[in-house]
């Protein structure tokens, strides 16, 4: 059995960051189900916040104040000494991504650009024209390279194993050769990204299916406000492709079918730039209203903006609108919807990326410390991502330094290697049943329908009886092809199973939660309601099935008010 | 409409030779080609394997050939063939591993080989570099670079001999030597001041056609070229001198 010091599950940016920030004495490895450069972080296009004060507009930016904005972006549900640690370690973190090779756009002066974003008080968003993720993701790629990071690209995790309260290792199905391992490690990092493909309308790559989650929840670790999920406002209509909210940061303006900025209606001062949560609803509430275009959708409109400087700023924007809609966005208005985006729940951790079982951590979109709260701001998450990833590879390395070596649950894992040999066996040999790509599909679409923007009790407790049926038919699953290796139905079965518990705990949040606070907007509970709700929702698996808690918000200097903007 | 779609399958431990398979399905024309296989192995052939990820033509995974052409899956669409006919292809010059799926083995390794990263002979200053931003943009077309493998594929050097670096990693090399913030001593041009690097390169520029992400690799390779004679020009004076 392979034995490691750190196992670091994921090859997205927070993965790769704990890489590079584990003690290098130690044994590590990532494992990643796709080549780390295709990760998902791969895809994000506007920036990353970090106070840097370099906008002539934004001088007098702080820290602090890039804390507060988050706090309020959050719907005060952020634990504040969290976000502390994440705004005031955004500084030299990006200072550091610059000092590995990040080539960031520069303002005249030679120092990072910054542009403005929702919800900021600042222009504190620094980016790479609108390619920004891919460069940190090549960046922190390239700097593991030069560090010799040892990688097992293309092995999906498919369980996570926990034993007496500690975690052992992992199981894990190697792709190319078909094989099923059991992994040894003192201590394991799940870095493992998002969930959006549980949702049919979703700007995430296709391969996030989220199973990280499910699997940290299946080994008894609870999940964190799942009920909040943020819908971008402005995915390319049909695709959902994102267009990054760096077009609007740019000065891009949205209109409905009546030619009207209609941001004037929902947040009279911040426009277009309110948070995510406010301007997809506005979005929403318009298209629902019969003021879509075609009832469907609505613009976006860069062209005021000039065709040198969309050029320079948003030429993947233009490439995608271009590619994929036949639209230049220098001479037309593009057609936007909203789209699930981002997952603010997840992996119950604390500021340390530690969760409630010894030797396991999470850092990144699949874990919630929390510093998002009811929802994140635009430029937030690559940075959770970058210094979260970096304080678990440290936190992790701490651990394990101070472990002693352990082989008496070995046999454990092997046992749950060979459980899945004999599942996969088992799958193989069945000639009929459910398609797993079927079933996932129709998951998808009951999210969607049920779940999205605006829910109530009844669309969500029909979503929950849904997700129920579908558990019952995927008993059903089975494989269609006979070839073991690159058997990507197999990975699809696998990550379902986790799909059906991320969904339902995600509905039961909702359901249970009966106020409106950031993404989750309850139509029969419409007003934020701090008395009884202002705290975490955590879930834990049981026998029974899953058991719902709460856990305080950690507050600080900034009172809860309303969010106006 | 019907559209007729050939894809090669081919399993290397169990079939004798790869083969093609016939689909038929009905995708909208605006639907990508990834988007279209999809369809088909969700519906009619779940055992059909290939890579994807993004979906939107920046993860690099989907490289394939289409109707001939090296491309990527997610950035061509449909309608864009316009035939009703569409033959589907692993990426030539790596070996197949299962069906669309080809080992990309030798092109991570020619990534690697010229130490694809930022090395810089000083400590980076506290607070960020000061760069002119017209020297970024003299790499700006080499970022872009998505490590698709289609170059490298495509080349018809690196097709010949297997130790040719091939177009992606020379110009990436170029992307770092021109990066104002890199220190790399002058020994490093001993890795590709050869036959295998880049004295290697034809300049038949099939790299430049193929690129989905218009990095031109091709100028790349011409500018170490360039920057390599000068710096032998340079070492010359000195000793003369
Ligand atoms: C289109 C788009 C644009 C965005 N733009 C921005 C932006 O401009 N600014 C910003 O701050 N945020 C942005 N975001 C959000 C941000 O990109 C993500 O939150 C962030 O990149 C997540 O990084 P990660 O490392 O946590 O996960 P990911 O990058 O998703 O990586 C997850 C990794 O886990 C691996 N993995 C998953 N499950 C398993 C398993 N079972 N076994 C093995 N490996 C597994 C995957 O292979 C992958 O390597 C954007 C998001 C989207 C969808
Ligand atoms: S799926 Fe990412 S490039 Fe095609």
């Amino acid at each position: 059995m392979k034995n490691f010091d750190i196992l670091i599950v994921g090859g997205g940016l927070a993965g790769l960051s704990a890489a590079l920030n584990a003690p290098p004495r130690l044994k590590v490895a990532v494992i990643s189900k796709v080549h780390p450069l295709r990760s998902h972080s791969v895809a994000a296009q506007g920036g990353i916040n970090a106070a840097l004060g370099n906008n002539p507009d934004g001088k007098d930016d702080s820290w602090k104040k890039h804390a507060y904005d988050t706090v309020k972006g959050s719907d005060f549900l952020a634990d504040q000494d969290a976000v502390n640690l994440m705004c005031k370690s955004a500084i030299p973190a990006l200072y550091e991504m610059d000092g590995l090779g990040a080539p960031f756009s520069r303002f005249t002066d030679g120092c990072i650009a910054q542009r403005p974003f929702g919800g900021a008080g600042y222009p504190r968003t620094c980016y790479a024209a609108d390619r920004t993720g891919m460069v940190l993701l090549h960046t922190l790629y390239e700097q593991c390279i030069r560090k010799n990071v040892h990688f097992h690209d293309e092995w999906l995790v498919t369980n996570l194993v926990v034993h007496e309260g500690r975690c052992q290792g992992v199981v894990a199905y190697d792709l190319a050769s078909g094989k099923i391992m059991p992994l040894k490690a003192k201590a394991v990092i799940f870095a493992t990204g998002g969930y959006g493909r549980v949702y049919l309308r979703s700007t995430n790559a296709f391969i996030n299916l989220g199973s990280g989650i499910g699997m940290a929840y299946k080994a008894g670790i609870p999940l964190k406000d799942m009920e909040f999920v943020q819908f971008h406002p402005t995915s390319l209509y049909g695709k959902n492709i994102l267009i990054t909210e760096g077009a609007r940061g740019e000065g891009g303006y949205l209109y409905n079918n009546k030619g009207r900025r209609f941001m004037e209606d929902y947040a009279p001062s911040a426009m277009e730039l309110a948070p995510r949560d406010i301007v997809a609803r506005a979005i929403q509430t318009e298209i629902d209203k019969g003021n879509g275009i075609d009832d469907r959708f609505v613009h976006l409109d860069l062209r005021h903006l000039g065709r040198e400087k969309l050029l320079k700023r948003l030429p993947g924007i233009r490439d995608i609108c271009l590619l994929f809609a036949g639209i230049d966005l220098i001479d037309s208005p593009i057609p936007i919807e909203p789209a699930q985006h981002y997952s603010m729940g997840g992996i119950d951790v604390d500021a340390t990326c530690a969760s409630s079982v010894e030797g396991f951590y999470a850092a990144g979109e699949c874990a919630c410390i929390s510093v998002h709260g009811a929802n994140r701001l635009g430029g937030n998450s690559l940075l959770d991502a970058v210094v979260f990833g970096k304080i678990a590879g440290r936190t992790a390395g701490e651990y394990v330094e101070g472990a002693a070596e352990d082989n008496r649950f070995d046999r454990v894992i092997v046992q749950h290697a060979a459980e899945w040999n004999t599942k996969v066996e088992t799958l193989m040999a069945k000639d009929g049943g459910e398609n797993i790509y079927k079933l996932l599909f129709e998951l998808k679409d009951v999210m969607s329908e049920k779940t999205g923007i605006f829910r109530s009790k009844k669309n969500l407790e029909e979503a929950l009886q849904a997700i129920s049926t579908l558990r019952e038919r995927y008993q059903n699953a089975y494989i269609f092809g006979s070839c073991r290796r690159y058997c990507q139905e197999f990975v699809t079965l696998v990550e379902f199973d986790s799909m059906l518990d991320i969904a339902e705990v995600i509905v039961l949040g909702a359901i249970n939660r009966e106020e409106t606070r950031g993404s989750h907007f309850r139509l029969d509970f419409d007003k934020r309601n701090d008395d009884d709700w202002l705290k975490h929702t955590l879930v834990t698996p049981s026998e029974k099935g899953p058991v719902i808690g709460y856990k305080d918000v950690t507050l600080g200097e900034y009172e809860p008010v309303e969010r106006k903007y | 409409m019907d559209i007729q779609f050939k894809i090669l399958r081919y399993d290397p431990i169990k079939d004798e030779a790869p083969h093609f398979r016939n689909y038929t399905s009905r995708p909208d024309p605006k639907d990508s080609i990834l988007e279209a296989i999809k369809q088909i192995r969700d519906e009619q052939d779940p055992s059909l394997s290939f890579r994807y990820s993004c979906r939107e033509a920046v993860c690099g995974s989907c490289a394939m050939v289409i109707n001939g052409a090296i491309t990527l899956a997610c950035r061509t669409t449909v309608e864009s063939l316009k035939i009703g006919r569409i033959v589907i292809e692993p990426l030539p010059n790596l070996e197949i591993q299962k069906d669309l799926i080809v080992d990309m083995d030798p092109f991570y390794l020619s990534m690697k080989t010229i130490q694809p990263y930022l090395l810089p002979s000083e400590e980076p200053p506290e607070t960020g570099h000061r760069i002119i931003e017209r020297k970024m943009e003299n790499i700006d077309q080499y970022i872009n670079c998505i490590w698709c493998g289609s170059c490298y594929a495509a080349c018809p050097v690196a097709s010949r001999d297997h130790r040719y670096l091939g177009p992606a990693a020379l110009a990436k090399l170029y992307r770092f030597i021109k990066d104002p913030r890199d220190g790399r001593p002058s020994t490093h041009w001993k890795i590709v001041d050869n036959e295998k690097g880049l004295w290697g390169c034809d300049t038949v520029f099939r790299c430049n056609e193929v690129c989905p992400k218009e990095v031109r690799p091709a100028d790349g390779i011409e500018g170490l070229r360039r920057e390599i004679i000068a710096h032998k020009a340079k070492k010359l004076l000195k000793k003369k001198s």
